[in-house]
């Protein structure tokens, strides 16, 4: 007998949770000016968090799906992009979202039950969030191979959860861009849970990383509560696929600090004193306490900062909430290039019922 | 007697089934620990135990799949898909398998399987969480489609799926989950399946509805009375196979016929039903048939879906409609 394949997944850190370097950093980190604007980032993510959470508990805006505790993945990654390249998110993505240009109002007006937060002033060929879980990954696939067959030097890059590695989609979008060699990054954003199921029952596999290896692909696990570590295995995947060295698989750990989605209770399936003890490990304050560390921040510098997200934040909802509520015509709009002759009648009938009042009555 | 709402009915079927045939085993996404994002499954596991009631990895093919595997080996897999908009990566089981095992084998093996998942919108709902795609598998041979409307008839519908040895396709309309509550015996007690309930009698005009349209449908059939218009009203609840026996009875009375559906107009299963009056019941016919249905566009988003839903006014409309010149 002979031993034919064999594979190993390495983990990077950079920050303990406490923020002190564990290893030397990469390059770009080791200047402030590159770590603020990911601290930043983070803080706004968390900002719109909290209040998209307070506007859905009044009533105006449907369920949200918080990023709490993971805004290090979806920033760390969305900043190694270039502008040309392409995300391809899923729901929880709105960090990543907000960095490619995405607006807040933007995604309050998606979340809020409005198509028109999908139509992204910029990125303007980024995809739109993917609720189908797992979907977005063969969708990533598709845009890598398109960038490749037309010679672009263009990066796909897509993520999903834990719970989505269990689909299809993603395994068989990995052995596609791998076939192909197709520029793409997929990101696997490990929160430890996919609703009430914990990771340990979604997969035995120590690692989701290694997921990859079946598909020919490399693998890397990263603490995904390092926003560090996070860049910089984006930023080497994203160069690797930009020279042609096909996709990468990043298993990035992290954990959801939150319920799933406001529609969630948590507290039905696991502990609070276990999620307690896991803000101990939360991104922001592990980058705070680096730079603070460094002398590159301080409570003043913090005080402004916090208070910039809160009115950035403030105005987003004012902003949001100013904006004229759609019309029955809305559901027709852009359903096709043209709306087909054939369609003319009922596009009338619901305009008709629609200003005469008579939709409103539901029995 | 219990006071139960629709949600709260799904769970009684489910426990009294498993308590009573140790065959049955429930899977799918979150229905264990959780009880199901609806508590549809809710203290199933607490009570049946983790084997017989399972948290699946999130795959809906394999929870279809390996439901069917199940379900051939002599279980009664209820299997749950978490909203029906997640249902398409198991159509290919559903197609290819669930619906044609019994044929393929001429008998030797059948696939006694139901599908539960919620349907429809009007709960302000995230994308893909309101659809209506019981066309879509009522177009398939070998497998039956219901959809309940009250706690009561969810509850005996839910048993007699159970019970049926061969796949059912359960759909669940999410508006009704919690929508009213309702006397429910919990004695076990099955409905037929494949029949249509008659829900209120009237002589002018039949309406025909399933799921959570026969809300509207009721409040059309109340608000015509007032204007001294009878409308007979009509639930599907089993769409296939169909009972047209009882719909041709009823058409063969009044003369008039509004169909009114929550999913899009072309293809709709109304079409069906509009089909089989004109091949079977058209000399009885006073009026053209008519139907009340979503426009033929993507369910929107939650702001605009009670534009998407058909209103009460709509159904009314119709009725009028088919009263024109007599
Ligand atoms: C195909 C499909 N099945 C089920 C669902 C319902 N659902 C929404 S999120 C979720 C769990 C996802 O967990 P994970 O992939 O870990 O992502 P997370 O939400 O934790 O970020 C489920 C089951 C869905 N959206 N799509
Ligand atoms: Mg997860």
């Amino acid at each position: 007998m002979t031993t034919v394949a064999r594979f190993e997944v390495e983990f990077t850190r950079f920050l303990n949770a406490e923020g002190e370097a564990t290893q030397e950093l990469p390059p770009f980190a080791l200047d402030p000016a590159n770590l603020i604007p990911l601290y930043r980032a983070m803080q706004l993510t968390r900002a719109f968090d909290t209040k998209a959470i307070a506007l859905q508990r009044t009533g105006k805006i449907g369920t949200f799906a918080s990023a709490l505790g993971q805004e290090a993945i979806g920033i760390g990654v969305a900043s190694a992009m270039r502008k040309e390249d392409v995300l391809v998110p899923s729901y929880r993505d709105h960090a990543a979202q907000f960095v490619r240009g995405v607006t807040m109002t933007e995604s309050l007006l998606y979340w809020g039950g409005d198509e028109r937060g999908s139509n992204f002033a910029v990125p303007r060929e980024d995809f739109p969030s993917c609720v189908p879980i797992g979907n977005q990954v063969c969708h990533a696939a598709g845009v890598a191979y398109a960038f490749k067959l037309r010679k672009e030097a263009r990066v796909a890059a897509c993520f999903l959860g834990d719970g989505a590695t269990s689909k299809g989609d993603f395994y068989e979008a990995l052995n596609f861009a791998a076939v192909w060699r197709a520029p793409l990054l997929v990101v696997i954003n490990n929160n430890q849970w996919a609703i009430s199921v914990p990771r340990e029952h979604q997969t035995i596999t120590p690692t989701l990383a290694q997921k990859a290896i079946a598909a020919g692909v490399e693998g890397v696990q990263v603490d995904g509560n390092d926003v560090i570590a996070v860049h910089d295995a984006a930023r080497r995947a994203i160069d690797k696929a930009r020279a042609g060295g096909g996709p990468t698989l990043i298993e990035a750990i992290s954990y959801r600090l939150g319920d799933h989605t406001t529609a969630d209770d948590a507290t039905r399936y696991r502990d609070p004193d276990v999620v307690q003890q896991q803000w101990a490990n939360e991104p922001i304050r592990r980058l705070r306490n680096h730079l603070a560390r460094i002398g590159a921040w301080d409570q003043e510098k913090e005080e402004r900062l916090q208070k910039e997200c809160a009115d950035q934040v403030a105005a987003a909802v004012d902003a949001y909430l100013a904006i004229p509520p759609p019309t029955a015509a809305a559901m027709f709009d852009h359903l096709y290039a043209e709306l087909p002759t054939a369609m003319k009648e009922q596009f009338d009938a619901a305009q008709w019922f629609a200003s005469h009042d008579g939709g409103s009555s539901h029995g | 007697m219990a006071e139960l709402n629709l949600v709260e009915a799904i769970n009684r079927a489910q426990a009294w089934e498993m308590d009573h045939d140790p065959s049955v085993v429930v899977l799918g996404e979150d229905v264990g620990v959780n009880g199901g994002v609806f508590r549809a499954t809710v203290g199933l596991q607490e009570r049946f135990g983790p084997e017989r009631v399972i948290d699946t990895p999130l795959a809906e093919t394999a929870i279809i799949g390996t439901a069917i595997g199940m379900a051939a080996m002599g279980l009664k897999p209820v299997a749950e898909i978490q909203f029906s908009g997640f249902i398409y990566p198991a159509m290919d089981h559903i197609w290819n398998h669930a619906g044609r095992l019994r044929n393929r084998t001429r008998g030797r093996l059948s696939c006694p399987l139901v599908v539960r998942s919620p349907c429809g919108a009007g709960i302000h709902a995230p994308e893909h969480h309101s659809e209506s795609p019981e066309a879509l598998f009522a177009h398939l041979p070998g497998v039956r489609v219901v959809i309940p409307s009250s706690p009561s008839r969810a509850y005996g519908l839910l048993l007699a799926a159970i019970r049926n040895p061969d796949p059912v396709i359960f759909l669940e309309p999410t508006r009704l989950y919690r929508l009213f509550k309702q006397e429910v015996a919990d004695d076990g007690e099955a409905l037929p399946l494949d029949v249509c309930f008659t829900l209120r009698a009237g002589s002018d005009v039949t309406l025909v509805s399933w799921g959570a349209m026969l809300n509207e449908t009721q409040a059309a059939a109340e608000a015509l009375a007032q204007e001294g218009i009878m409308a007979e009203v009509i639930d599907v609840a089993t769409l296939k196979p169909l009972d047209m026996t009882t719909i041709l009875e009823s058409v063969t009375r009044t003369g008039r016929c509004v169909i009114v559906h929550e999913a899009m107009r072309t293809g709709g299963f109304g079409a069906e039903i509009a089909a089989n009056l004109a091949e079977h019941g058209l000399y009885s016919l006073l009026a053209p048939v008519q139907r009340v249905t979503a426009w033929d566009v993507v369910v929107p988003l939650s702001r605009l879906e009670y534009q998407y839903l058909p209103s009460v006014e709509r159904i009314v409309a119709a009725v009028m409609k088919t009263l024109e010149g007599a």
